[in-house]
């Protein structure tokens, strides 16, 4: 290169090659086009010099790269800097060659005008102009950290840790989504250590309340404070022991309704009466996301004592609770067990009653037992496990 | 003495099985400790040993038999009826009164006056297993359960029991009054 090139050392900016003579990359900078034998010459800029001849042209996504290999010498224009590009004008160098035009930024000079131009095949060199095009509509330095576009300003000390061949091509591409990924993540996890701080002061706040309810619960007379306390209460979303006796907190309240009318169909193909757990699985799969509480589920469940619902929850004496359809009445459960029974030889065990009341067996143990209980069976605890049979000690007596 | 016959429900498998529910448990009570009786009635069994085996607690052909603390159950509403009584501390040896004491008394007075014995002298030997007695409930009655008959009758001043001489029997001697 001659010294009539000195311009490019001006104008443009030198960049860096690696050992086999390839630029290097700054972080998120990725190739997308080169092009050999382009000649880049300054024109109209009052600025004089001999063009830069026969060089490779790397575009990068954030740089425009002129590497002359020979002479190891490489020159880069940073997009951000390029304001205009155009078709040349029709000329005589227009005939044998493919020019673009480049106005931009450069060094003192506000506005420099770059030709490129390329001998060889017209369709590479639209290719790289379209590619151009394209880079520049994307502005994609403009979210690359400030090193990609002036790698020389950051250390040089380790040349490596610019340029890294994996971000070439589509295992580039791949590593860029890892990253974007992997900066999700951090931004979750710090988005998440505050919602842990947040709900610390939750915590205060529910105790607040507790507080406040239990203040309630102590005071009954002035009854405008309490109005006042009751609302704040409510509004946080916290039930008030004033109203739970009136008529449940409004929440509840919704929620007992949702859940009757939820609960009917289910009931209905499971025989008329499903377990309690069964219900909070079905209840909460189907709102999906607002889950409910087993606390909240046997507040509803026990609301409905008082509202005008066609289900009710079910005692048993072993402890387990079940919903059951209001209609389907215990006497015509026994009526179908004592049906099933008649046969006094075997007996009806749990499976047997399952089947014929169509519930699960485990429900079917509890209609047994309710029925013995009320003194329509009686059990035999024989080597087949438990079974019932119609009750004969009524009316037993020696003949 | 033929066979004893069961009654229809000793064929039910509920029947062996201590029935939880009150109401269902006592009526299933009555029905045991009727059975009870008449079983030992039937078979002059005064003894029930609750650590060993009792034909009438099981019933082979439906494979059920009365559990430990069902036996102890019934045996013990016997003795609470005062239809039975615990010989021992540890409750399980219990004697079967299906005839009360009294009736037992009475029966001897009436073997008295049967063969006449009215200022006589039996042995109890002879009581329990003698020609006098062939043929009527007092035939194997059981020895404790006799001389607690006797006792009672002494305590009417109807007879007096004496002890025989060494190696003798024990006796009594009936009086008219």
């Amino acid at each position: 290169m001659g010294s009539g090139s000195r311009w490019a050392e001006r104008l443009l900016e030198s960049g860096a090659l690696s050992e086999s003579g390839r630029p290097l990359l700054g972080p998120g900078e990725v190739e997308c086009q080169l092009l050999d034998g382009v000649d880049i010459e300054v024109v109209d800029s009052g600025v004089e010099g001999d063009p830069l001849r026969s060089g490779l042209l790397i575009l990068t996504n954030a740089r425009m790269f002129w590497v002359h290999q020979h002479s190891r010498s490489a020159f880069f224009l940073p997009l951000s800097s390029v304001s205009r590009i155009s078709a040349p004008r029709k000329g005589l160098k227009s005939v044998f060659s493919s020019t673009l035009r480049l106005r931009g930024a450069a060094a003192a000079h506000s506005s420099v005008t770059l030709l490129l131009s390329f001998r060889g095949h017209a369709s590479s060199f639209d290719n790289l102009v379209s590619q151009l095009g394209a880079v520049l509509q994307s502005r994609a330095w403009e979210t690359l950290p400030a090193a990609a576009v002036n790698p020389s300003t950051a250390s040089a000390s380790t040349p490596s840790s610019h340029w890294n061949p994996s971000r070439a091509g589509v295992s580039g591409i791949l590593r860029k989504e890892q990253e974007q990924w992997e900066q999700t993540d951090k931004n979750l996890q710090e988005a998440f250590h505050d919602l842990n701080a947040l709900m610390g002061k939750a915590k205060e706040m529910v105790l607040l309340a507790d507080k406040m309810r239990a203040r309630l619960l102590t005071e009954g007379s002035a009854s405008g404070s309490q109005q006042e306390l009751h609302d704040l209460l409510l509004s946080v979303g916290i039930a008030s022991p004033v109203t739970k006796e009136s008529a449940g907190a409004l929440y509840h309240q919704q929620l007992s309704r949702q859940l009757a009318d939820f609960v009917g169909s289910p009931l209905q193909s499971a025989g008329g009466m499903l377990a309690l757990v069964d219900v909070y699985c079905l209840f909460n799969r189907a709102r999906g996301t607002e889950l409910i509480s087993p606390e909240d589920l046997l507040q509803a469940c026990d609301l409905w004592d008082r509202l005008d619902v066609p289900v009710m929850l079910r005692r048993f004496d072993s402890g387990a609770l079940a919903i059951q359809i209001k209609s389907k009445s215990d006497d015509e459960v026994v009526a179908r067990i004592m049906r099933l029974v008649g046969d006094l030889r075997t007996g009806v065990g749990a499976r047997e009653a399952a089947k014929c009341l169509g519930v699960a067996p485990a429900l079917a143990k509890e209609h047994l037992f309710s029925a013995e209980a009320r003194g329509f069976l009686c059990r035999d605890d024989g080597p087949d496990g438990l079974r019932f049979y119609t009750n004969f000690f009524k009316d037993a007596q020696f003949p | 003495m033929g066979d004893f016959k069961f009654p229809y429900f000793f064929d039910y498998p509920p029947y062996f099985t201590l029935q939880p529910v009150q109401d269902t448990r006592e009526k299933q009570m009555q029905l045991w400790k009727e059975l009870i009786l008449r079983y030992c009635q039937h078979h002059k069994c005064f003894i029930i040993n609750l650590e060993q085996e009792f034909p009438l607690f099981q019933n082979l052909s439906i494979q059920r038999k009365l559990s430990f603390e069902a036996r102890e159950m019934f045996l013990a509403a016997l003795v609470a009826e005062g239809k039975a009584e615990w010989l021992d501390k540890a409750h399980k040896k219990c004697l079967v009164l299906w005839r009360s004491i009294q009736e037992w008394s009475e029966m001897i007075l009436q073997l008295v006056r049967d063969n006449a014995m009215e200022d006589g002298v039996l042995t109890l030997d002879e009581i329990q297993s003698g020609d006098e007695s062939r043929g009527t409930e007092l035939a194997g009655i059981d020895r404790f359960v006799l001389v607690r008959a006797l006792k009672l009758l002494e305590q009417r001043g109807k007879a007096a029991m004496f002890k025989g001489k060494a190696g003798d029997d024990e006796g009594v001697k009936f009086s008219a009054s």
